[in-house]
């Protein structure tokens, strides 16, 4: 039994969530093998070989992979994955892009946002927005995956690995989709998806001036991620890779602020696991305080600059 | 230019959805069913090629139970101009729906697949990218803009830190997102003229496919639940919780 774990990069960097991937593949016996797919990637190969447990490290490094398009990237991991028992990658826009791909080939299912691996066979995955859980049995030959990031503790320890490393050769990659362009927020704050705060806003806050204005300085203090509802994105008051939900991100913080949002299923999907939550509302029936470790009901617009100047 | 879209049938979006008593599945039975919410948006956008003079017709297509009859009628109210039930009685997964799709494909040769990025039953994600990849065909999945160009589609992507525009070779397969329009509403008149449209049903189990369940369904459960909080009375009395109850702000 031998695991593949896809990792995912940015801008040519190995993201943390490898991490979380080898801690989700731990119960499951046998070597564990990382492929990496992009362009000049010797800084990604350099941070591989820091990672624990990994005793191979792929390498499938070609001009036309830069575009991480979903047919080339599936092309690449079929070229390797009937070695494997376990495919694993996360399941973001990157991961779900491709997985479903591969296992389409391989005649194989997927499961989708796995959240437990409880051995080689037996996984959870939530269902329903998170409203449930199935427990799942499957005995396949190849079980490709993709692993809700939040809902594991990364590894840790920066030791050489002494992995192997190959060089992949390349097969022949689809030409049927070419991308045109990519408009990446530049911040210099958290990534939403790994930050240890993430202050969060919704419709309560009535503007885009206002979302901004409100919650950027909280934000600053804590040293936080952005966030915000699906009402808030749709009303143009954040930008769309802002929005925390069922649909959205999958988040799990130490300290999530929710500000102005009412708390429909869909949003609570997104950041119910976070380990304390604030939520700060003038409604004192908004569902938010259900789920709530402390709740504050009150206006906003006075309680958010307070909150700001006393941190 | 023809268009499928693929609708399933699931728990309406505003019902809470419980476990059945012994944990063997999600408790459907009496509870008001509905369009899947990214299918709407899916069927909209089809609908708006058609209005534009760019689609030639829009065939829905739903792989489900007798019941799924239902959407399908709603999808014709909204503008489809036919439909095909793929009838199922038992656990239809997303790769036999899939492959369900691929025969359909053969004898109807659309130009384009639209479908909801996910079902919000069981948020799997992977229909679309599985029929993409069994056609061997294109993709463009999280779609919240399509411009159609004589071969090619311009598709742009909600991805992780922002959007992604890509040029996608026809034929191919979008993946809808919630931005990409607002979906209609069907209005009494279209109800009425739905219910003349051509609803055709095919036996799933005569399409040669093996419809059996690879996945064995051990339970279904509800997650542990929150403890519930407290409220505090102030800005001050906040801040000290977080300090030293919660331990979550130095």
């Amino acid at each position: 039994m031998t695991t593949l774990i896809v990792a995912e990069l940015e801008k040519n960097q190995l993201k943390e969530s490898v991490r979380q991937l080898i801690a989700a593949s731990t119960p499951i016996p046998g070597e564990k093998h990382l492929l990496i797919m992009g362009h000049q990637l010797d800084k990604a190969l350099a941070e591989c070989q820091l990672l624990p447990h990994i005793s191979k490290i792929i390498v499938a490094d070609d001009a036309s992979l830069s575009d991480e398009s979903a047919e080339k990237m599936a092309e690449v991991v079929l070229s390797i994955a009937e070695q494997y028992s376990h495919i694993l990658t996360p399941a973001t826009a990157f991961g779900k892009n491709f997985l479903p791909r591969v296992a389409a080939r391989l005649d194989v299912p997927q499961l989708s946002e796995v959240i437990q691996v409880k051995d080689a066979e037996h996984f959870s995955r939530p269902i329903y927005a998170g409203s449930l859980i199935t427990d799942v049995k499957v005995t396949e030959k190849i079980i490709p995956m993709t692993i809700r990031i939040s809902a594991f503790d990364a590894v840790q320890g920066r030791n050489a690995n002494g992995a192997t490393i190959e060089k992949l050769s390349m097969p022949t990659l689809p030409n049927i989709s070419q991308r045109v362009s990519l408009n990446l927020h530049d911040s210099t704050r958290p990534q939403l998806d790994s930050a240890k705060v993430v202050v969060s806003g919704g419709r309560g806050l009535s503007s885009q001036e206002n979302f901004h204005a409100l919650l950027e300085p909280l934000a600053d203090k804590l040293n936080a991620a952005l966030g915000a509802s699906r009402a808030a994105v749709d009303l143009g008051y954040a930008p769309n890779d802002y929005q925390v939900g069922q649909t959205g991100k999958i988040i799990a913080p130490n300290l999530y602020i929710a500000v102005g949002i009412s708390g429909a299923i869909q949003h609570l999907a997104g950041m119910k696991n976070a380990k304390c939550i604030v939520a700060i509302n003038k409604d004192p029936d908004a569902p938010i305080h259900q789920v709530s470790d402390y709740s504050l009901v009150g206006d906003l617009n006075e309680v958010i600059p307070e909150l700001t100047s006393k941190l | 230019m023809k268009i499928l879209v693929p609708v399933k049938r699931v728990l309406d979006y505003n019902i809470k959805p419980r476990a059945k008593a012994d944990g063997s599945g999600v408790e459907l039975t009496g509870l008001k069913m509905s369009m899947n919410p990214f299918d709407e948006i899916a069927l909209e956008e089809a609908i708006r090629l058609k209005e534009k003079g760019i689609a030639s017709e829009v065939v829905a297509v739903s792989c489900g139970q007798t019941s799924s009859q239902d959407t399908l009628r709603t999808a014709l109210a909204l503008g489809a101009d036919r439909a095909i039930l793929i009838e199922h009685d038992g656990e239809f997964e997303p790769l036999a729906v899939a492959k369900c799709l691929v025969k359909l494909i053969e004898q109807e040769q659309p130009k384009i697949v639209i479908c909801g990025k996910q079902a919000i039953d069981d948020d799997a994600n992977q229909t679309g990218q599985m029929l993409a990849a069994l056609l061997n065909w294109s993709q463009a999945t999280f779609a919240s803009k399509v411009e159609v160009e004589e071969d090619r589609l311009l598709v742009t992507r909600e991805i992780d830190g922002g959007l992604e525009t890509l040029s996608v070779t026809l034929p191919s397969v979008v993946t809808t997102d919630l931005r990409l329009n607002d979906p209609r509403f069907a209005t009494l008149p279209n109800i009425m003229k739905a219910k003349k449209k051509p609803l055709e049903t095919i036996q799933a189990n005569t399409l040669g496919i093996d419809l059996t369940p690879r996945v064995t369904i051990l339970g279904v459960r509800e997650p542990d639940p929150r403890s519930s909080g407290v409220r505090v009375d102030s800005v001050d009395s906040l801040i000290d919780k977080l300090k030293h109850e919660a331990k979550v702000i130095a």
